[in-house]
């Protein structure tokens, strides 16, 4: 059974088919990358897929669960957990908080207890803190951890949105061009990085990236969009070597 | 290293709400060894419990500009709410029950009142972002104003009679009085207001506006403010946290509109206490301390307070210089370059002091 079970999406900007007939089914463990040329309609596939727009037709399945339509937070309740291409981080919180906000739905208290600082509080706060450190740890941020998102550099911005991301023990992650911005060196770190948290969490994870060396090291199937259409499907290898792909990112 | 970073985190932010805490406390103490040594002219101890309540209003206002990060320009009109409400309350019970208990219950109705206010105010209000929802936000404190000042209520044998035209329409009975007069609002309320109920209601709003911020809610709010796309995407609740943080701000300006009803003989809706021109006051305040900052609001709302009257020798030019004060010291707190020389003495004559900023 697929994790994730796509059909027939479509979504149209006015009139622009922005995304059309999309398909895709994810199998457990994964790691897929969706690739294409730029305005081929894959960040607006992710944000179909994670309810920040309504798709017009198609079904979007986790867990065989109908997760059609619903809210951003639903979706995201149901295991569904993204990054993004221009780093949205919460830039005026500490490191350990931004981890700590992706913790919310995990570990409660009500607004009484957090008000009247009950014992409960002070159990569900350390508990965070814990979880928030090894999650930190996990990706070497845990000595930044009092500093303001803000003021980390770039890539450590980066691995931060993934460590909020997992924060809400997500069943699939969405990576939106997690390479965007960095050098080779770092390029290379993050795919260790990508392939330890498949390991480690034992996760699925969907990427957008340009970076051929990032896709082709790390992704095991590839789907190819162009004009918000399915170019090729299939093993990465393969894909990679139809001429077809390579002439819509090289031209004719 | 991971417990002793965890526990460090608390012990920061611990210690960072004890001093707000000391600070009012050592404000009272001060106020209070003045007044035992008689060195405050009247129409400074006249300012005492209007101090609270500007600091009330300041602190709950800083929580929605500061910590939810939507400019409010209505926070008078929330006030104006908790004044009538518990105003009306007090009058009605005046004698029915012992004097302590009614003015409590007077506070926690002005809070409720106001936070239902801030609630069904902030339904549609938070919808809008910037620039509109400040306006929209202002229009909604003119409102208010406006409707208390046609609101008429009297009592008589037969109970509540209600009227929006004048009180002849109320139609009472020979034993009855008149409770809210329109314009000319609440007479006679019981004066229980004092400096040590303030005081005692600022460390009470201080406390539930600080625990909040630093738990559970605080942060999903202030994820609100920094990114509302990437907060929706964790899974944070965007409208529940919005109205949390507005009608928990609007329900202690509501507390700080009692304490203001209790203070004066005669309550009245004019442009002066409960107009914009109030609501932009509360603002300076919240400004000048520096946005999300707490404890900023509690120090510039007691010296721009303060600082009228300290001038009045100077009579005429005392607003002119107050005006020079605000200015300058804006700049000095908020221009970058002033930012800049601060933190190069800060280097230069404090480097063996960690303080609390180490990352900037």
């Amino acid at each position: 059974m697929a994790l994730l079970d796509v059909k027939n999406l479509t979504i149209s900007f006015g009139g622009l088919r922005a995304v059309d007939d999309f398909h895709l089914s994810i199998k457990k463990g994964q790691l897929y990358g969706l690739i294409g040329p730029n305005g081929a309609g894959k960040t607006t596939v992710f944000n179909l897929l994670t309810g920040v727009y309504k798709p017009d037709e198609g079904i979007v399945k986790l867990e065989d669960k109908d997760i059609t339509g619903l809210k951003t937070i639903e979706i995201n309740k149901a295991g569904i957990a993204r990054t993004f291409q221009n780093i949205r981080l919460f830039k005026d919180l500490t490191v350990l908080d931004n981890v700590k906000v992706g913790l919310h739905n995990h570990h409660t208290y009500s607004t009484l207890e957090g008000i009247f600082r009950l014992p409960k509080y002070y159990r569900v706060e350390r508990e965070m803190n814990e979880r928030a450190l090894e999650l930190l740890k996990v990706f070497d941020l845990d000595g930044e951890a009092d500093y303001l998102a803000a003021n980390l550099p770039y890539g450590k911005q980066r691995k931060l949105e993934i460590a909020r991301a997992l924060a809400t023990e997500p069943k699939l992650l969405l990576l939106d061009e997690p390479a965007a911005g960095m050098n080779p060196n770092e390029t290379g770190e993050l795919m260790d990085t990508i392939r330890f948290v498949r390991e480690e969490f034992d996760m699925t994870i969907l990427l957008i990236e340009h970076d051929m060396k990032l896709v082709s090291g790390i992704c095991e199937e590839l789907t190819v969009l162009n004009f918000g259409r399915i170019l090729t499907q299939g093993k990465t290898s393969d894909v990679l070597n139809d001429p077809q792909v390579i002439t819509a990112y090289l031209g004719e | 290293m991971n417990k002793k970073n965890s526990k460090f985190q608390l012990n920061k932010t611990t210690k960072s709400n004890f001093i707000t805490y000391l600070l009012v406390i050592a404000i009272y103490l001060i106020v209070q060894i003045l007044l035992a040594g008689g060195h405050m002219s009247s129409l400074m101890e006249g300012l005492l419990v209007p101090l609270c309540i500007y600091v009330m209003l300041a602190v709950s206002l800083n929580l929605t500009v500061g910590i939810l990060g939507e400019l409010s320009l209505g926070h008078a009109g929330f006030m104006c709410v908790g004044a009538f409400s518990g105003a009306f309350f007090s009058k009605c019970m005046q004698g029915a029950m012992p004097d302590g208990i009614r003015f409590l219950l007077a506070l926690m109705i002005g809070a409720v009142v106001a936070g239902i206010f801030g609630i069904l105010i902030g339904i549609p209000v938070l919808r809008l972002k910037g620039d509109y929802l400040a306006i929209v936000t202002l229009a909604f404190g003119e409102i208010i104003k406006n409707l208390v000042n046609v609101l008429y209520i009297g009592r008589d044998k037969n109970g509540f009679h209600f009227s929006m035209k004048d009180s002849i329409s109320l139609h009472l009975e020979e034993d009855g009085e008149v409770i809210i007069n329109g314009a000319q609002g609440i007479t006679g309320t019981p004066h229980d207001a004092s400096f040590t109920v303030g005081i005692i209601l600022i460390l009470i709003s201080l406390a539930i506006i600080l625990n909040l911020i630093h738990s559970r809610d605080g942060r999903a709010i202030m994820s609100i403010r920094d990114n509302r796309i990437a907060a929706e995407s964790v899974g944070i609740h965007i409208t529940k946290y919005k109205l949390m943080a507005f009608s928990i701000s609007a329900a202690i300006a509501g507390v700080a509109g009692v304490l203001y009803a209790h203070n004066l003989s005669t309550l009245t809706a004019l442009p002066k206490n409960f107009g914009y021109n109030m609501s932009i006051m509360i603002l300076v305040y919240v400004v000048l301390g520096g946005i999300g900052n707490i404890r900023g609001s509690i120090i510039s709302a007691v010296v721009l307070t303060l600082l009228p009257e300290l001038l009045r020798g100077l009579s005429d030019y005392r607003m002119l210089i107050y005006a020079i004060v605000l200015i300058a010291m804006m700049l000095l707190n908020w221009s970058p370059k002033a930012i800049e020389w601060k933190e190069r003495v800060r280097e230069k004559y404090f480097s063996g002091l960690k303080f609390k900023k180490g990352v900037k």
